[in-house]
């Protein structure tokens, strides 16, 4: 909200757009740049091999499962949880809420060192695992559940505020007036954090095809079994075969500029309803 | 300080229903994919003597690595930092075209995958980069250096200094300012006393998300350092390696420490916001 008759200093203005916007311009833009043009710059036929090579495709698939899976789960948490810290008041909230966050803010790599930790074979639950045959580091499963970690509290932490800032007075009109708990959610609840979940859910997704330390550590860089797309973008580059890397790359940069877009729309359809 | 609005009625029964669904399910999810996991480290970390910790994380490269680490972090969260606040002023205050275009590449280091943005920044400032290359020219090399390390972190803390400050922009209420301007303060003035102390705990707080991000941060930051033993080695890359060496128990060592710090940092924030909130509410 700007705040009116100002008298805002025309050049201090500028100054600080043009400097703010080359800012911006040398740190993200010349990046995503650098990566179109690397991925082009043997033509277009290495291009096309480099991102169909079935490895690729395979890191590929490996990756998009690994989101999905990261996305449902952590919708599911993120709705329930949001809707206990919000609606109701408990001792512990606080604390609960501080452990939710915790994934969010360990390194990466120590995520996925505490995932080896627990069911590696050194792990507490290894010896348990390894009679049942159950692979866990080191294979898919392993992948998909360093995803759920490290992405775990970002849908969650788009709805609450939202879920906050409308507090319980609309769901407690409603039960009062004899409404079960599913209808509440259904026609109350959920109708104001439309948006919110949706943008919650495209961070989430994000954020998952694009972890790298966690599963890095995870995965055991099996070619064609348990690599994502930045794992194999990882291999390529240490091969050498930099024109590859970039290729695949600029399918992972496409994706994020469609995400990016998708959230300045969800964002701008979230003001529009009035949001705070 | 909100009223609590006790939601029970005087029989002590909860108005609203679900409480018991989502709290079983909340607490079993949180459990399951976090907590139990997480406890491990500590389980391990307890089996160590700990002369032997103390052997690991004291010894001359571990100490090179949190070095690196923490003073990159630190310089990458200041430089942040200011250019955050200039950011969200720009955004908040002003409207020019391409504002919101703006606004939405923020969240670009949220969007791009790390290792993406650690090959593109490793390219872009290499040698023979486009703008390793003018500064090659001077002699000054950027990637595989503490430089490009700083770089890259600064890449992914951009947002956090800039999101925590908005909002807080965009809740100023305009008449404070009006009321310096009006008692004759000058611009810069004003922009000092009156602006920049309610813009304080969200510039500590983003300063503190972007510091834990860049020590904590492997994709981005792995490219670009050349992992030079004592030089350019982040504290990351360093339970990395002992984790491809099947060393497990040196790694979470160093891992225990990295935790401590940033439970450290945390605290520290804290404090000061806290502090700094007996200041501002003396409006």
């Amino acid at each position: 909200m700007a705040v009116g008759k100002r008298n805002t200093n025309p050049i201090v203005k500028y100054v600080l757009i043009f400097v703010s916007g080359l800012f911006l311009f040398v740190m993200l833009v010349l990046p995503l740049i650098v990566v179109v043009v690397n991925a082009l710059k043997d033509g277009w036929t290495v291009y096309r091999q480099s991102i169909t090579d079935i490895y690729a495709i395979k890191a590929l698939g490996l990756t998009l499962l690994a989101s999905v899976s990261a996305v449902a789960v952590n919708t599911v948490f993120g709705l329930f949880a949001s809707y206990l810290l919000s609606k109701f008041y408990f001792r512990g909230r606080q604390v609960l809420a501080a452990l939710i966050d915790i994934p969010f803010s360990i390194s990466p790599v120590i995520a996925g060192l505490v995932f080896i930790l627990t069911f590696g074979n050194i792990g507490w639950m290894g010896g348990f695992l390894k009679a049942h045959h159950i692979k866990i580091v080191f294979a898919v499963p392993g992948v998909i559940l360093a995803t759920i970690f490290v992405t775990f509290p970002f849908v969650f932490r788009e709805l609450f505020p939202v879920m906050n800032a409308y507090g319980k007075d609309e769901e407690e009109a409603a039960a009062l007036m004899g409404a079960k708990g599913f209808t509440i959610f259904r026609k109350i609840t959920f109708p104001h954090v439309k948006w919110a979940l949706l943008y919650g859910m495209i961070l989430c997704g994000a954020r998952a095809m694009g972890e790298f330390g966690a599963v890095s550590v995870i995965s055991g860089h099996l070619r064609g079994k348990t690599n994502t797309l930045p794992l194999h973008v990882e291999i390529l580059c240490n091969e050498f075969n930099t024109t590859a890397a970039f290729a695949v790359s600029s399918l992972l940069v496409l994706l994020s500029t469609l995400i990016l877009a998708a959230r300045s729309l969800a964002e701008w359809k979230k003001k529009k309803r009035g949001g705070n | 300080m909100e009223e609590i609005v006790k939601v029970k009625n005087k029989r002590g029964v909860r108005v609203i229903p679900g409480f018991g669904l989502s709290l079983g399910v909340t607490l079993s999810m949180l459990g399951c994919f976090v907590l139990i996991p997480l406890a491990s480290i500590f389980l391990s970390a307890g089996r160590l003597e700990f002369s032997e910790f103390a052997a690991v994380v004291t010894s001359r490269q571990v100490m090179a690595g949190y070095r690196v680490s923490l003073s990159c972090a630190f310089w990458a969260a200041l430089i942040n930092t200011v250019f955050g606040m200039g950011l969200a002023w720009v955004l908040v205050r002003y409207d020019f075209p391409g504002r919101r275009l703006m606004d939405g590449i923020i969240e670009l280091p949220f969007a791009l995958p790390t290792a993406v943005a650690g090959i593109s920044l490793t390219s872009l400032y290499s040698d023979q980069g486009w703008i390793g290359a003018y500064f090659a020219k001077r002699g000054i090399t950027i990637a595989y250096t503490r430089i490009g390390i700083t770089i890259a972190m600064i890449f992914v803390g951009i947002p956090f200094v800039v999101r925590s400050v908005q909002p807080v922009l965009e809740k100023l209420d305009g008449q404070y300012e009006e009321a310096a301007a009006m008692l004759g303060a000058g611009r810069g003035y004003t922009f000092l006393r009156v602006v920049l102390p309610e813009m304080f705990p969200a510039l500590i707080t983003g300063f503190g998300l972007a510091f834990s991000r860049g020590i904590g941060e492997y994709g981005s930051v792995v490219f670009i350092a050349g992992n030079i033993p004592y030089e350019t080695q982040i504290a990351p890359l360093l339970i990395m390696e002992k984790l491809e060496q099947y060393k497990y128990t040196d790694a979470t060592a160093i891992a225990l420490v990295l935790l401590l710090l940033s439970f450290i940092m945390m605290l520290i924030m804290n404090s000061i916001q806290i502090s700094m909130q007996r200041f501002t509410r003396n409006l």
